[in-house]
């Protein structure tokens, strides 16, 4: 079966740089293959203002097959687009019908300034990570591996938290702007192993106290993040959060 | 110049902790006074930076991603091999060891090899002390697989995810020493040139990726820890912003280059299916461990995969290796992919792809199992071919995935400029002609983490180095060097984007330069590579300012280097005439069509010194000395 090619519309957000005031901008792309990725087309939208000698739209990327966490647009108002459990780049242009507008935008939040076009900066989980997102361990201080059990059930389980990428969709979507999400999973990853419990009480303690300081919002249960998570990561982390921050606090 | 690779004297067993006895020790209290300049955030550049943080010394750290948690050591899959034995299957650092240079084809040193393998050991006990979620069994302890022509399963794995988690758990480590001040890190900063002064490296260069500025770093030891240069393929399974410009650039300094041909191109990968296609997607070799790989047995038979009868279907790595099978190494398998492509055999639209069929498996062990074991891969392909391959076979081509070769390093890791130290993928240290899966997660952990820590205490307590500053000549020189070559690259407003010229390159490389090589094609890339240059020099168009944020300028500085570069894997591939390896030269096979090593003549490290592209480059030959094992034919029959 032969597939049709579309002609997409795009209303892109441009913004020189971080104290300029943005707008949209709008854009077609003809001739579309539908197996493209959503990147991919911007690229020969790219290619095409290059020719042009316009300024091409700057957009984070990396890996492009959605384990490096850089990319990240809001498409149509949902973080990394409409298919659920996928990062912007992993999003083929088959989800889109010829026609379309589809309007792109950076990640919006308070903690993220956006630095240029659709790239924001996100060093603020940076920060929170160096905080307490760690186990203390020296280089060459660790015990024989099989010293330490772990059940496969928690093992997995722990899995699933360290799974996240920090894209930082999570925030885009949340109405609050809340990183909870984020500083959740990374909590519950290390408070579910063994090796992590020693430090549980401060790490959630710091991460939590600088989260705050960057201003991201507080989490009410909107359950966002979760919907536009493309590691999938469940708000069950955040509640785990909130339980190791109580047994944190005298 | 004579190359010494400092290898110490005394039994192999022995050379590591003989050599650790005898380097000097930097005191304690002056190893603040000393800064370490670590460039790339990968397994190798983290490990380094955090466990360095931790000896004291002081650390600049820089990566050109928003966060150094993205290196894309991230992309890594399948697993990191250790010389554990817990599955009590015959393994042991020998047999690790033995493995991996007879894997890379008897083209690496011995020494160096060994050592990889006696500290894979502590590489685990770090990463499970660090976190890292390893598959365990019910009652607690680790689950292993073999890999990627392995016969014991020393294979440790996070899922389909074990690159990404040993990388947060390296970034964790150095996350930590952030917060403790003793690590500066310089995100969305990419080097464009190394500083000597005194011929030693002192510093480097960079441009802030947000503000477009140039900054000049100083430091008493420079690191490179940038990864490797298959992304001068333009479509590879590298991440996009993947590049060689750091050690292109060492390179130019003086740092010479070694066995630039040995590129390795995985089996297993989404094939190719369109022009404006950026970027090849992997799927783990892993998958090869369940997964039958078969053509029809007749040339262009279009039916679907479903309506092939059993005794029309060709498993040819079962049929021509009945002992390695669907593991033969990944130069093996790729070879003949690309033979039944080559005979006409191959599937999908394009006639390039061979099936890896698990209905077998599925049959055998349950679709759950399955799903458990390779779920997220199947959901990858799924997402971006739109087949499930639960019900159909996948589609597989070969694609360019690691490149063996890269800056030439002494035991100490250090490169030919002193103090430049080269780790992971951007040296061409452990892995040979050919690297065996699961083994660079290996190398690069083992770099950063148990390596570089004792040998850069060496170099520091000997290095005499004078006072200097920032601001001093050479980096002068240096920045304006580089603000000089990138207003060029604007200035030149021409007809081809850079990406065009980037893909022309990549086809020359992959055409001449990739799986099967000529004496004939060789020549033609090395008449065809200046041209393209000369061309790209006239003729790109590149949009923007310098003083900005500006991919397009970032890309066409990296496509600029990879033009000089692909000459100098071209040159190299010519001069090697044996195949070994990943390298293979169709004029050297042995009557079944394997690779022929001429080890009588070819047993050596090829490194290249640059004398000016107007020149040719001089290649320093580095003897491979094998007293341990006998370098023999490989056969994975």
């Amino acid at each position: 079966m032969e597939k049709k090619n579309l002609t997409i519309h795009l209303k892109i957000w441009r913004q020189e740089n971080s104290k300029a005031k943005g707008r949209f901008e709008s854009y077609t792309v003809k001739d579309v293959n539908p197996d493209m990725s959503f990147l991919e087309m911007l690229d020969i939208l790219n290619d095409d203002l290059i020719l042009k000698d316009q300024v091409p739209v700057e957009f984070d990327n990396d890996c492009r097959e959605g384990i490096c966490g850089m990319c990240g647009i809001v498409i149509n108002g949902t973080a990394h687009g409409p298919r659920s459990g996928t990062t912007t780049c992993e999003l083929r242009m088959r989800e889109f019908s010829d026609g379309d507008t589809i309007v792109v935008e950076p990640w919006r939040a308070r903690a993220f300034p956006v630095l240029k076009d659709l790239v924001v900066d996100r060093s603020a989980f940076d920060r929170i990570m160096a905080k307490g997102g760690f186990i203390t361990v020296r280089t060459g201080s660790a015990p024989e591996a099989r010293s330490i059990l772990v059940p496969k059930e928690k093992a997995d389980e722990a899995m699933d938290m360290a799974a996240c990428i920090g894209c930082g969709a999570c925030v885009a979507a949340c109405p609050n702007a809340s990183a909870a999400l984020f500083v959740g999973a990374k909590i519950s990853h290390l408070a579910l192993l063994p090796q992590g419990r020693p430090e549980a009480k401060r790490r959630a303690e710091m991460m939590i106290a600088q989260m705050d300081e960057e201003l991201f919002g507080a989490c009410s249960n909107h359950g966002e993040c979760e919907a536009v998570c493309p590691k999938e990561i469940s708000i069950s982390s955040i509640a785990r959060m909130r339980r190791e921050f109580l047994k944190a606090v005298p | 110049m004579t190359l010494n690779s400092k290898i110490p004297s005394g039994p192999l067993k022995d050379k590591w902790d003989l050599h650790r006895f005898q380097m000097r020790v930097v005191n304690p209290a002056n190893k603040r006074k000393y800064t370490v300049i670590v460039v790339g955030t990968g397994l190798a550049g983290a490990s380094a930076a955090a466990s360095l943080a931790e000896l004291g010394y002081k650390v600049k750290n820089f990566c050109i991603q928003d966060s150094p948690r993205r290196a894309h050591s991230i992309g890594a899959q399948g697993g990191i091999n250790a010389a554990k034995n817990y599955p009590n299957d015959g393994d042991s650092i020998w047999r690790l060891f033995y493995d991996t240079i007879k894997g890379g084809d008897y083209r690496a040193r011995e020494a160096n090899v060994y050592r990889l393998a006696q500290v894979s050991n502590d590489i685990i006990d770090q990463c499970v002390a660090q976190g890292v979620p390893f598959a365990r069994e019910y009652g607690g302890l680790f689950a292993n697989r073999s890999f990627g022509g392995a016969l014991v399963s020393r294979t440790f794995y996070a899922r389909g995810q074990t690159g990404q988690q040993l990388l947060l758990g390296a970034y964790s480590a150095l996350m930590r020493q952030v917060g403790a001040g003793t690590v500066e890190l310089y995100p969305r900063h990419e080097m464009v040139d190394v500083v000597l002064i005194d011929g030693k490296a002192r510093g480097i260069i960079t441009r802030d990726i947000v503000s477009g500025e140039y900054q000049s770093h100083l430091a008493d030891a420079v690191i490179l820890a940038t990864g490797g240069y298959g992304t001068a393929y333009f479509l590879s399974t590298l991440a996009v912003n993947s590049n060689a410009s750091a050690i292109w650039r060492a390179h130019k300094k003086g740092a010479l280059f070694a066995n630039p041909c040995y590129v390795q191109i995985h089996p297993t990968c989404i094939p190719r299916s369109g022009d404006y296609q950026s970027k090849l997607t992997l799927m783990s070799e892993s998958l090869r461990n369940d997964g039958r790989v078969w053509v029809p047995k007749k040339q262009g038979d279009k039916r679907p995969a479903a309506e092939i009868p059993e005794e029309e279907r060709d498993y040819y790595l079962e049929r021509k290796y009945p002992t390695f099978g669907n593991m033969v190494p990944r130069d093996v398998a790729s070879r003949n992919a690309k033979d039944v492509c080559d005979e006409g055999r191959g599937v999908g639209d394009t006639g390039l792809a061979v099936y890896l069929d698990f209905a077998e498996a599925i049959g055998r062990l349950g679709r759950h199992t399955i799903e458990e074991r390779y779920g997220n891969l199947f959901e990858m392909y799924k997402l971006i071919t739109d087949e499930d391959a639960y019900q159909v076979p996948m589609r597989i081509y070969p694609a360019v995935h690691y490149t063996m070769g890269g800056l030439w390093v002494d035991y100490n890791l250090m490169s030919t400029i002193p103090g430049l130290h080269v780790l992971g993928e951007a040296n061409f240290s452990d892995h040979g002609a050919n690297r065996l899966g699961a083994s660079a997660l290996m190398q690069g952990l083992s770099d950063g983490y148990f390596v570089i820590p004792y040998t850069i205490g060496d170099y520091l307590a000997g290095a005499e180095l004078k006072a200097a500053t920032a601001e001093d000549d050479a980096f002068k020189e240096a920045l304006s060097q580089a603000q000089e070559k990138d207003k060029k690259l604007l200035s030149i407003k021409g007809s081809k984007t850079v990406k065009e010229y980037h893909r022309d390159l990549g086809d020359l490389l992959w055409n001449y330069v990739g799986m099967g090589r000529t004496e004939e094609g060789l020549k033609k890339a090395l008449e065809e590579i200046p041209k393209l240059r000369e061309e790209f020099w006239q003729n790109v168009h590149v949009a923007g300012s310098e003083d900005s944020m500006n991919k397009n300028l970032e890309f066409a500085g990296r496509v600029a280097d990879y033009m000089e570069l692909g000459e100098l894997m071209a040159y190299d591939a010519l001069q090697r005439r044996e195949s070994c390896g990943g390298h293979f030269r169709e004029e050297s096979q042995t009557p079944e069509g394997e690779a022929l090593r001429d080890d009588e003549n070819f047993s050596y490290v090829a490194a290249w010194e640059f004398n000016g592209l107007d020149k040719e480059w001089t290649m320093h030959k580095e003897p491979l000395v094998f007293e341990n094992v006998t370098p023999t034919q490989r056969s994975y029959k």
